[in-house]
């Protein structure tokens, strides 16, 4: 007797939001054996990672502050990963954004501009830089077939060398005693608080209204239904005449302005300056974030808050457990590694099978 | 002269850890396997083998647990994307993510530890002779295995009737599957050496190149080594020569940065992922070299029914 797969005639629906449960379930089992095998308990371990952090007002908070980048990415790289374009390279473009936007901010400096012109300034130059950074890829892909994996990854490398090149050397702030950072953005650049008591500020309806416009032109545009209809049947789709290139161009190009505008919120909000580094792995964590959402506007949604309680879970254990913050990143992995394996029931449904039938 | 050869024996010492990984990960894709989760398995090679090496003072049993520790994060990949038939893009990156994120963890108690690794060989009367003698035995043992394994995949692959069934396997799983071989074990096989082979690579930067743990050492080298197959048209001898001009371009960032040109270090540093992306694009602009020498299935779930 064995378990063997048998492919379904359709995707299963059921599966599909059952299988992001199964894996959040699986994971948190591991959680509970890898606590158990460090020696803590896992119960408390279980609160501190997941209740404590958000059991106050200003948890809260962090939890929306640190959702609103990977729902703004995850986002913009779902519209491509539809369509069969892997932008791996959201946490170069989100660098991009950041050095663009907060260029804007230290240029302008004292320069009195007024919050409501240099703020929306800020975004639109960090959209378009974002969106450059993710064209590099496009136009080596369209021109010249090269992967567009491993030329957006590679970029990844180049965009933070060159903001640490910056904030070392041009932009580095003159009073800052010599550590790599620029000056503190004045406040005019920095965006509004949301909420008092926390540092949740008006990203995170940037990142709403973007997965909004994101949803409309998935369901309701040509151009989302065509690139819909190449990532599920690509001859089909040839067939049909729709144009690949194009469909690269938009997915690279959505994923590159929605990191970009994610990094002028990092500068523009809890950061409020330009570091080494922007973000902890927003770029990576948002590709997880797509994938457990489905790639669905609504499912990125529920996607990112878990993400974002991964995140603060992990700073919560290293305060409180003493563990590592890396195991964060142990946490991430292994829910994708679970969606992946949970993914087979979507395609295949498993059958016990007992002795092969003799042959005829 | 001198400095020639020391030119060359560093070019050849920072080729290395690219000659291990992108080897391993040709064997993987001749088998019609993608697996993007090279740099996750350099890592955790480097960080079993530090970790041996530190504990047991033994680096040749680190390089061990290196191998070691790159095959089983391979078989988490072996698992879900044959197995399960899990898309192999998502699952290769997972495996990325989650390379990092582990070797961070596991190594964190490792980070400023030093150890005694494995140095350059140093025999009497040839490794210091002439400029023949440094550029034939001056090199780190680890050199030698990476041409080794060389010479063993280019003659497994053209050689062997294991090595023919495997590329059949690559290029059409359903035809070596209709006449009786066992597909999925012979992926398995292939992804499980590929997973061994970018563990080595990790292990040689952390017991051999740079005896030393930092996070995230490989700074890309497991993608590096993913473009190397692809500018290599799938061919050894073409990753060899691959890996060794971008030690080379390695060096160059280097040497320029010791000889202190006045270009800040951050852009020199930029100049391997540059040309990465430069050589990549030139390759593959002639899409019908790439089609004629990818194998057929590469990426694609094979699902015996």
């Amino acid at each position: 007797m064995r378990i063997a797969l048998e492919a379904r005639r359709e995707a299963s629906r059921a599966a599909i939001v059952l299988a992001p449960v199964l894996a959040t379930l699986a994971t948190l089992a591991v959680g509970f054996v890898v606590f158990e095998a460090l020696g803590k308990d896992p119960i408390a371990a279980f609160h501190a990672f997941f209740i404590q952090p958000v059991a106050t007002r200003y948890g809260v908070g962090e939890l929306l502050l640190k959702a609103s980048p990977l729902m703004l990415i995850a986002t913009g790289l779902a519209v491509g990963y539809r369509a069969n374009v892997w932008n791996i390279g959201a946490e170069g473009q989100l660098t991009l954004g950041a050095i663009a936007g907060g260029g804007l901010a230290l240029a302008a400096g004292d320069a009195r501009v007024p919050s409501a012109l240099l703020l929306p300034a800020m975004i639109v130059a960090g959209a378009l830089c974002g969106m450059a950074w993710a064209a590099i890829s496009a136009w080596l892909r369209t021109r010249f077939n090269a992967s567009e994996i491993l030329t957006s990854l590679m970029l990844v490398y180049v965009a933070n060398l060159l903001l640490s090149w910056l904030i070392h050397g041009p932009w580095r702030d003159p009073d800052g005693y010599n550590f790599p950072q620029s000056k503190q953005f004045t406040d005019a650049a920095l965006l509004p608080n949301l909420l008092s008591g926390t540092r949740l500020n008006a990203g995170l309806l940037i990142a709403l209204a973007v997965v909004a416009m994101a949803w409309l032109f998935i369901r309701r545009s040509v151009w989302g239904f065509e690139m819909r209809v190449a990532g599920l049947a690509p001859s089909a789709a040839a067939y049909a005449g729709i144009s690949s290139k194009r469909n690269v161009w938009l997915g690279m190009l959505a994923g590159g302005a929605c990191a970009g505008i994610a990094g002028v919120n990092e500068a523009a909000g809890p950061i409020g300056q330009l570091l080494p580094s922007m973000s902890p792995g927003y770029g990576f964590a948002a590709i997880i974030v797509a994938f457990v959402g489905r790639l669905h506007p609504a499912g990125i949604v529920f996607a990112s808050l878990l993400m974002s309680l991964l995140y603060l879970g992990g700073e919560s254990a290293q305060v409180n457990l003493a563990l590592p913050s890396a195991v964060t990143g142990l946490f991430q992995g292994t829910l994708l590694f679970f969606l992946l394996a949970a993914d087979v029931l979507v395609n295949y449904r498993l059958r016990v099978v007992g002795a092969r039938p003799a042959t005829p | 002269m001198d400095t020639f050869a020391q030119l060359v024996i560093l070019t050849f010492a920072a080729g290395t850890p690219l000659v291990f990984a992108a080897l391993g990960e040709l064997v993987v894709e001749k088998a019609g396997v993608l697996n993007l989760g090279v740099e996750g398995m350099m890592l955790t090679g480097a960080v079993a083998s530090f970790i041996v090496t530190a504990d047991t003072h033994s680096p040749w049993l680190g390089v061990g647990a290196g191998a070691l520790g790159g095959a089983a994060l391979s078989l988490v990949f072996a698992v879900l994307a044959l197995t399960l038939l899990a898309n192999q893009v998502a699952t290769g990156l997972a495996l990325s993510l989650f390379g990092v994120g582990l070797s961070a963890f596991v190594g964190r108690g490792y980070i400023s530890v030093v150890i005694e690794g494995i140095k350059p060989l140093s025999i009497p009367g040839l490794s210091d002779a002439a400029i023949v003698g440094r550029l034939l035995f001056g090199h780190n043992p680890m050199v030698y295995l990476s041409l080794a394994l060389f010479v063993a995949v280019q003659w497994f692959l053209h050689r062997t009737r294991s090595g023919l069934l495997l590329r059949a396997v690559g290029e059409s799983p359903a035809s070596a599957h209709a006449i009786g071989h066992r597909v999925i074990a012979l992926r398995y096989a292939a992804v499980l050496f590929g997973g061994a082979c970018a563990g080595l690579g990790g292990a040689y930067m952390a017991v051999a190149y740079t005896p030393s743990w930092t996070e995230g050492m490989t700074a890309g080298r497991g993608w590096i080594a993913l473009a190397l197959v692809v500018f290599a048209t799938w061919k050894p001898w073409r990753v060899l020569a691959g890996a060794y001009l971008f030690g080379g371009v390695t060096l160059a960032q280097f040497q320029a940065q010791a000889a202190g040109v006045a270009i800040p270090s951050q852009l020199l540093a930029m100049l391997p992922y540059v040309a990465t992306v430069v050589v990549l694009a030139i390759i593959s602009r002639d899409a019908t070299t790439i089609r004629l020498n990818a194998p057929a299935s590469l990426g694609k779930p094979f699902h015996p029914e």
